[in-house]
């Protein structure tokens, strides 16, 4: 009988997965008398938003929506725009290519998994885009993909957010040095061998561009005859990190190392630069501010290892206030549920108002991830991605009841279901449990990388 | 304007600068503050005895010794107007790290996990650092009682319910110890853990036989020890006396709903008198047995995954409620070190899914307090208790809330700590961008 029930479950997942994901699905709505926190044009009360195909078309008053469209009464509730995650490793089968300092060449698209269950209980906490970021074990890691949290399609491609900018990973201190100079014994060791093997990898993908430039210029001359320089994939995305195309996001704690990617970037002509956790942000935040660099922070992380000691919970508001362009991430599946909660510990550490909170969450990650004349606040025109909270979700009784993603309602509180599962593991006891473990430090962004160190070390 | 006037101005000045200039020269290190203080006009929400508006505190030899409407300050005391501010008594965290981790990824600084599975002998109480940078950072958000537990395998040592002030473990001490049972556990530790089924079989059943072994083992030298006291130097066996004899809690850790019902069946089998139960991630599928047993819970982090992919996504906010509607006796606890000021907001979320605001805030203050037996010091604002309270200017579950006093044990608390002086260092940075 359990054979049985397994190989009809089998016939069934492979149904789904043969089945064309809702790639393309955008929804129509009618989201009725809220109170509307646009977070960048203000808070409007009893307020209607009109979707139609996935767009906001209209914001105002006494609303109406064509017959069939599926009207939400928020009366009572509040509207925001659907919070955005600069920094989590959610959605991804594998996080670190740890085997090289630099691997420019790989790319976290790649490895989409959209059967993770952790997607929807992020949309159960009004989450609606994240940056599926490589690992920090490289100080040049992969690529990285922007996706929607389209939670129910089974096509991996479904869940990218198409057209948004190229992004890539970095990651100065303590991670790089111990994967490759503590375990591999070779650059970096230190913070002094992060910046030379950044340099390096900027000064080869200068000439490489160089090369490719001279040489594309020359061919279409009469009578040439060289050969085109070789090919290689690491150094034509550095190349386009330096042509300002892909937007660098750098794992960082100490001011010292923030400090010095600026002045790297500054001497090789970078400008697109978001530095991810900047624990110590807050002490160089006049010159991130004068470079333009941006800050996507943790509320209230450290001291889980030594280079996050010297932290403070004010980080976010000291920021704020120097003008630096501020973001709070999650950078773990737990965390990435209460985004809303971590923006409201900014006005208990550093009293920032409402906006600047909720602008942590929202139109901040997207000015990051470059997104933000599509995501990030509630205006007309842009993307319909919604959450909708019962209580402020600033307060910390708030509870995310709807979120909506291209007016395609993806979580509905009151329309739960207990298990929500695409993709069921026939071998997986019934009653196996995950245990949450406070013994075992763990660095999310170093999963892989952790294992492939332990192993060397034969530390297990 | 007289002479003599201006000379007084001028002193007054003058005294100003110099206490402005002392001020600066040990804002690095402020001291707490003992004496007799009168807080005055404040909404008093003494969790046991319901609300008082517009009332008044005294506080004096450390203790509440007086409290109402109608209070008369004591002379020289310092008044402390409270007007439009809450008074709350301190919150208790029924389980964490505190004191015994400073750098979580450093060894050499991770004292809660010795080498060896039976060791109740070993105290966390004798490993509290009362230095630890963690402790201000922490009391500051109105969190003043911790326990501070070992853990590891099977009995990792015994865990040590602390105030968080004073200068050694013992002026720290806050009345109750408890030994650490980490109850063999079928579930995964962690998304690292990739035992087969069959792998956490085998090791929970040699773990199940260990306990057995040392707790039959246990009951000998009791009796061994009750007829002829004179048994051998055996400092676990020793550690674990007062458990068997039921003078001391046996806290339990179990998370999934197999390893509780494991539990309360062992608990059952061996008549253990004193009994806690701490994590309780799945506690909501079993929470009927729970209550029938009448074992009392510490559940935590609330901020936490379902256990299973198939569990609702709210679930572990959901699970202290749904203890508590079954009968069971709830506290909170975070498991944390450096973030157990997020006490509060554990609290909160709670309430928020089920557990209701008036019994989220007893189960942070007089529910641990009556389950470490020392209700009669802390947990309530109460004549005759501790001065351990804080002063807030709203609800201290909100993160818009600001704590404003603290006060452990009649101490009043300097209010900053190393997460504060570093804001007021770097908000306005000096030198900015150029040096001048």
């Amino acid at each position: 009988m359990k054979k049985y029930l397994t190989s009809v479950l089998n016939i069934l997942l492979l149904l789904v997965a043969v089945t064309y994901g809702f790639a393309q699905e955008k929804g129509n709505l009618l989201i009725k008398g809220g109170t509307v926190l646009t977070v960048t044009k203000g808070t409007l009360e009893k307020t209607d938003v009109l979707i139609r195909n996935g767009i906001i078309t209209q914001i105002g008053k006494d609303l109406s929506a064509s017959a069939g469209v599926r009207v939400i009464d928020a009366a009572g509730k509040f509207v925001m725009p659907g919070i955005i995650d600069a920094h989590s490793h959610a959605a991804l089968d594998a996080i670190n290519e740890a085997t090289s300092p630099v691997t420019a060449e790989v790319f976290t698209g790649d490895v989409l998994n959209p059967f993770q269950v952790g997607l929807y209980r992020a949309l159960g906490g009004g989450v609606t885009s994240i940056h599926a970021m490589h690992g920090s074990a490289n100080a040049i890691g992969g690529e990285c993909e922007t996706i929607k949290l389209r939670y129910g399609v089974k096509d991996a491609d479904a869940l990218r957010m198409e057209g948004a900018p190229r992004t890539i990973k970095f990651a100065l201190g303590e991670n790089p040095t111990r994967v490759h100079g503590g375990a591999n014994n070779i650059v970096p060791r230190t913070r002094m061998g992060v910046e030379f093997v950044i340099r390096e990898a900027f000064s080869k993908a200068k000439a490489y561009g160089e090369a490719w430039d001279t040489y594309n210029k020359s061919k279409t001359q009469k009578g040439f005859r060289g050969a085109p320089p070789a090919y290689s994939h690491r150094l034509e995305t550095l190349s386009d990190i330096l042509k300002g195309n892909i937007i660098i996001h750098c794992h960082s704690y100490r001011a010292d190392e923030i400090y010095m990617l600026l002045k790297v970037c500054t001497d090789f002509g970078i400008k697109k630069l978001v530095f991810q956790h900047v624990n110590e942000g807050f002490k160089v935040a006049p010159e991130l501010a004068k470079f333009g660099a941006m800050a996507s922070v943790f509320a209230d992380w450290w001291a889980y290892k030594f280079e996050v000691y010297y932290s403070t919970a004010y980080n976010a508001a000291i920021l704020t206030k120097n003008g630096v362009v501020t973001s709070i991430n999650s950078d773990d599946g737990e965390l990435m549920r209460h985004l809303y909660h971590e923006a409201g510990k900014t006005q208990k550490y550093g009293g920032l108002t409402d906006d600047e909170a909720l602008s942590l969450i929202t139109i901040n990650p997207a000015k990051q991830l470059g997104i933000e004349n599509r995501v990030g606040s509630l205006e007309v025109g842009k993307e319909a991605d919604v959450a909708i909270f019962q209580g402020h979700p600033l307060s910390t009784y708030a509870i995310p009841v709807i979120t909506v993603v291209d007016g395609i309602v993806r979580f509905d509180r009151e329309k739960d279901p207990d298990d929500v599962r695409i993709y069921v593991d026939p071998k997986e006891p019934l009653d196996a449990s995950v245990i949450h473990s406070t013994n075992d430090y763990v660095d999310n962004c170093m999963q892989q990388a952790e294992s492939n160190y332990n192993n060397l070390f034969e530390l297990k | 304007m007289t002479a003599v006037n201006i000379f007084i101005k001028l002193r007054v000045a003058a005294a100003t600068i110099f206490a402005l200039i002392t001020l600066q020269l040990y804002a690095q290190s402020p001291k707490a503050k003992f004496g007799t203080f009168a807080l005055t006009h404040a909404t008093i929400q003494t969790v046991t005895k319901g609300t008082i508006e517009d009332g008044t505190v005294i506080i004096a030899d450390g203790k509440i010794t007086a409290l109402g409407k109608d209070v008369a300050v004591p002379q020289g005391a310092e008044i402390i107007d409270c007007s439009g501010k809450w008074i709350y008594p301190g919150m208790i965290d029924g389980g964490t790290h505190l004191g015994l981790s400073e750098v979580g990824s450093d060894p050499r600084t991770r004292d809660f996990n010795e080498v060896g599975d039976v060791i109740p002998q070993l105290k966390a109480l004798s490993a509290i650092n009362p230095n630890s940078v963690l402790i201000p950072v922490t009391r500051v958000s109105g969190v003043t009682t911790v326990i501070a537990t070992p853990e590891g395998d099977l009995m990792p040592g015994t865990a040590a319910l602390i105030n968080l002030h004073g200068y050694t473990p013992d002026q720290m001490f806050a009345g109750f110890e408890g030994v650490v049972l980490v109850f063999p556990n079928t579930g995964r530790k962690g998304f690292l853990d990739r035992r087969t089924p069959e792998e956490i079989r085998k090791a929970t059943d040699k773990a199940l036989s260990k306990l057995n072994e040392s707790w039959d083992l246990a009951v000998q030298y009791h009796k061994l020890d009750s007829a002829s006291k004179s048994t051998k130097y055996y400092p676990e066996m020793q550690a674990l006396l007062p458990v068997i004899r039921g003078e001391r809690t046996l806290i339990i850790e179990a998370n999934t709903s197999k390893d509780i019902l494991a539990v309360l069946k062992w608990v059952a089998d061996r008549k253990v008198k004193k009994v806690i139960l701490t994590g309780v991630a799945e506690g909501w599928r079993v929470a009927a047995e729970i209550a029938k047993a009448g074992i009392p819970v510490i559940a935590g982090p609330v901020l936490a995954e379902p256990t299973r992919d198939y569990d609702r996504y709210d679930k572990a906010y959901a699970n202290p409620g749904l203890l508590k509607k079954a009968g069971v006796t709830v506290a909170l606890r975070t498991t944390q070190a450096e973030n157990v000021r997020n006490l509060p907001y554990n609290a909160a979320f709670a309430a928020a899914y089920g557990l209701g605001k008036d019994e989220a805030l007893r189960s942070v203050t007089i529910v641990p307090a009556e389950m470490f037996g020392v209700a009669d010091k802390l947990g309530s604002i109460e004549v005759g208790k501790n001065a351990t309270l804080f002063v807030s200017d709203g609800d201290p579950f909100e993160t818009k809330t600001n704590i404003l006093h603290v006060f452990i044990g009649g101490w009043e608390m300097p209010m900053t700590s190393r997460q504060t002086e570093l804001y007021q260092e770097f908000l306005q940075r000096d030198p900015g961008v150029t040096k001048k």
